[in-house]
């Protein structure tokens, strides 16, 4: 008989081994997939993950990629630390694209110093806004947050569609459901010129530190921890919960509405329907894959991102479908929570007891 | 098969758990008909040993002889069919199920849960363990919970059945019952392996005794030949002091803790209302609330500590400061400090350190955050010195809570309070379930701290604790707290009927 039984302790050697143990995994899993489908699957899986890095301009196209998926996997860690269970995230990354987006419409002429700043504002502000909508339905009626931040995840979606379809589509661009281009002085500030790569790559890996600091070392993420670890203890401390929710949502939507103000203005210029791919659900994957801490988040989100820049290159040079960038994803989530049970479970075989009732 | 030898004898048991070496060479011998003690300090291999029996835990060397026979027990399955039972200290039900749900849901195989109920019935009657099967768990005290355990045990015809701390949560006429039931079934030949650390329960109740000390024996005796102190110190291999009495509280002592009128409703379904409780503390007093588990204990010290506000501001005064109003934060800043019953996940985080545990209630007295960042060094250094005052048995601030034993925590739990030299502190069960040296510490510590003129209220169900410890005792039964009376004219009898609920002996008293 198959049984599963708590392991009672944690080995630290496979708490960090184990996302790599997960990816190996995922990658040899991508590879048996590659191969009923009739590909070579080394070819295919280094086309995937590999030949992306090695392209010109490579690197920046990696870390812009995942500069919003880092900001967005920060908060949730913070988040998911203290048992808040934001899952909309998806859904901030929109609102802050809309609220940025649409000052930089508003005010294209404005000089960049002034505007700039506040389109981030209007982002930070806007992905707060759904994340604090969240928080307040789960504190005044109690309703469960994961279900209440998935549903604002579709409603942004269908507000950007209709924004882009109907008020906000650029008059001059042949009815495609797209708003007017930026002007250029409400696009992301350049780190290098004649790139993509933008102030968000710089701020990503200081919003890391920033909050690993908070979390680790204030008493506001001892807050966190504790609410997290054991809710009653907290009580007991005196942390308010309700509190904690408010700038656990605040915090992850804000950071997610600063993501995609960040990607509109400094990758795609104008608002499109299509402006996320899913970025916050995969930011979900970098939480997880990054131990729930926020520091971990960044090497996560550089490899989370190495998988949109391998979808892509798979479908240009293999001819295989975007989808193989989810079922990545998916199969990588799979192993990673798998090897995450594993860590404190293990499976052990034992014999029926004679005289048991079969 | 011999049927004239011992019933179980283990010897040479040796457990090694990662950094401790849990079981070294035990030995133990219980015979037929016989309810024998495990008495040992909490750490002491008590329970490693009794999970070797009961097949939860596997040891690493030593023998174990059932019945002339030589076993190796696999698992509490394999137990039982042996004719092992055991009586866990913390239960395992079902609340929202029925006595014979849980009980069904404890037997192997459906072919035993034929007639069930009636077996129930015959069962509980025949050992004076009343249960109607048709009750829900969650209307039940502790005391019928226990009797569930029991009789769940008891259905196996168990030749052996192992009890552990089965008094702690007892009331004194519940505990003399459970005594004639166990008697009488040794007397039937089903032996007992009783775990306790209540030396005068075991002196009265066992003919045999197994004395460990970390992880060995020290020594075997029949408890009725040796003194209360003499078990003890076997015990813990130290000359134990006597409490030392402490002078009369002043009369002119000012009141540092008063209650009026506490009235709340519980906010859980199956929980008890505080109705109408009024109560004054003076500066140097401990004052012990005694009851049996479920009459209001749990609300009441969520009212005192916070965690449940109380309403109108003037229903809680703390030194003279109305505190109804405030959340546990600003009652420590008035001057507040509480250790609750629950140690696990509750008065500790258990996954955290023992610094990280010191923060949890002490940041704001002891000042370990300075510009909403944490004092690391000062942290570690308070729980460095919690960890040295009160002798708890630890690595240091770094190890995890849950690497401790439940008294080296709650050690830890009472000294972390105890050292910020409250006004007034609050203790629920300070001792449940805890070893017998561990318990002596904390009653010298809180009496050390009511000396220097704090208010302390310590609510427990173990009224020989209260008796020791409390200079006037008041009872809770049903939500209400009685006028409290000196424990000079305060006998076991008069107290044990307000904890059964009579309200007229109030005005007897």
């Amino acid at each position: 008989m198959l049984k599963i039984e708590a392991r009672g302790h944690e080995s630290v050697f496979w708490r960090y081994a184990s996302p790599l143990l997960a990816l190996l995994l995922t990658g040899m899993t991508a590879a048996l997939i590659f191969t009923a489908m009739g590909r070579p699957p080394l070819l295919t899986v280094y086309t995937f993950l590999v030949a992306p890095l090695l392209q010109q301009d490579g690197m920046q196209a990696l870390v812009v990629k995942a500069a919003p998926l880092i900001m967005m996997g920060v908060g949730l860690s913070l988040a998911y630390r203290a048992n808040v269970w934001n899952i909309g995230t998806d859904g901030q990354f929109i609102v802050g694209a809309i609220c940025g987006g649409g000052v930089a419409l508003a005010f294209p002429d404005a000089p960049a110093l002034i505007v700039y700043p506040a389109m981030m504002v209007a982002g930070i502000l806007g992905g707060m806004a759904n994340g604090g909508l969240v928080a307040w339905l789960r504190i005044r009626f109690n309703a469960n947050e994961i279900l209440t931040s998935l549903m604002f995840a579709y409603i942004a979606q269908y507000l950007l569609v209709y924004l882009v379809v109907g008020p906000w589509r650029d008059p001059m661009g042949f009815g495609f459901p797209q708003s007017a281009m930026f002007s250029d002085s409400t696009l992301a500030p350049r780190l290098i010129e004649d790139s993509n790569v933008h102030i968000g790559i710089l701020l990503a890996p200081l919003i890391a530190v920033g909050l690993w600091f908070m979390l680790e070392k204030s008493l506001l993420g001892f807050q966190f921890r504790v609410l997290g670890q054991a809710t009653r203890a907290a009580r007991f401390a005196g942390f308010r919960e309700n509190r904690l929710v408010w700038i656990a949502m605040l915090i992850s939507g804000g950071l997610a509405g600063l993501a995609g103000m960040l990607e509109v203005t400094g990758t795609l210029g104008q608002l499109t329907t299509t402006l996320s791919p899913g970025y916050g659900f995969t930011a979900i994957i970098v939480a997880f894959m990054g131990r729930l801490n926020p520091l971990g988040a960044i090497p996560a989100g550089l490899l989370l991102a190495l998988t949109y820049l391998g979808g892509d290159a798979a479908q240009i040079n293999l001819g295989l479908p975007n989808a193989v960038t989810s079922i990545f994803q998916g199969i990588l989530l799979f192993y990673l929570l798998g090897s995450d049970y594993l860590l404190h479970h293990r499976v052990v075989w034992r014999p029926l007891p004679s005289g048991a009732a079969p | 098969m011999t049927d004239t030898g011992p019933l179980l004898r283990m010897s040479g048991m040796t457990k090694q758990y990662p950094g401790c070496l849990a079981n070294d060479r035990v030995s133990l011998t219980v015979e037929r008909n016989q309810i024998h003690a495990l008495l040992g300090e909490n750490g002491a291999g008590k329970s490693t040993l009794v999970k070797t029996i009961y097949g939860v835990v596997k040891a690493d060397a030593g023998e174990m002889v059932w019945e002339g026979q030589k076993v190796s027990v696999q698992n509490p399955g394999h137990a039982q069919r042996l004719g092992i039972g055991m009586v866990f200290q913390h239960f395992s039900l079902f609340e929202a199920l029925t006595v014979a749900e849980n009980i069904a849901l404890g037997l192997a195989g459906g072919s035993q849960r034929a007639g069930l109920r009636d077996r129930i019935v015959r069962v509980s009657t025949e050992y004076g363990l009343p249960l109607d099967p048709d009750r829900v768990v969650h209307d039940l005290s502790v005391g019928e919970r226990q009797r569930i355990e029991i009789v769940r045990c008891l259905l196996q015809n168990p030749k052996l059945l192992i009890m552990d701390e089965p008094t702690s949560v007892l009331t004194p006429s519940e505990v003399q019952k459970l005594f004639v039931t166990l008697r009488r079934l040794a007397a039937e030949g089903c032996s007992i392996l009783y775990i306790s650390h209540k030396l005068e329960e075991v002196r009265s109740l066992c003919s045999a005794a197994t004395i460990m000390r970390l992880g060995r024996n020290v020594g075997e005796c029949v408890p009725a030949e040796k003194s209360v102190k003499e078990l003890a110190e076997i015990m813990i291999n130290a000359d134990l002091p006597e409490p030392t009495p402490r002078p009369e509280p002043s009369e002119q002592a000012k009141p540092r803790l008063v209650l009026d009128r506490l009235t709340i409703r519980s906010p859980h379904h199956f929980g008890t209302d505080l109705q109408d409780i009024s109560l004054s503390l003076a500066g140097g007093e401990i004052l012990g609330i005694a009851g049996i588990a479920g009459n209001g204990q749990s609300e009441l010290m969520d009212a005192l500590s916070g965690e449940v506000p109380a309403g109108r501001p003037e229903t809680i005064l703390i030194d003279g400061m109305p505190a109804g109003h405030m959340g546990p934060r600003e009652r420590r800043h008035a001057g507040g400090c509480f250790v609750p019953e629950e140690r696990n996940g509750h008065g500790a985080v258990t996954t955290m350190s023992l610094a990280e545990n010191a923060l949890l209630s002490a940041f704001s007295r002891q000042s370990l955050v300075r510009f909403g960042l944490i004092d690391a060094r000062k942290t570690h250094a308070f729980a460095g010195r919690i960890i040295e005052q009160f002798d708890v048995r630890t690595t240091g601030p770094k190890a995890q809570a849950r690497s401790l034993s439940g008294g080296n925590l709650q050690k830890f739990l009472v000294g972390r309070e105890v050292m910020q030299n409250p006004a007034v502190l609050v203790v629920n069960q300070p001792t449940w379930g805890v070893d017998a040296g561990a318990a002596l510490a904390i009653h010298e510590a809180i009496m050390a701290l009511a000396q220097a003129g704090a208010a302390v209220m310590i609510i427990s169900q173990d009224l020989d604790e209260i008796f020791v410890l409390a200079d006037r005792i008041a009872v809770i039964a049903g939500g209400r707290v009685s006028e409290p009376v000196p424990t000079r004219s305060a006998t076991v009898e008069s107290i044990g009927r307000l904890m059964g609920g009579s309200r007229k002996e109030t005005a007897d008293a």
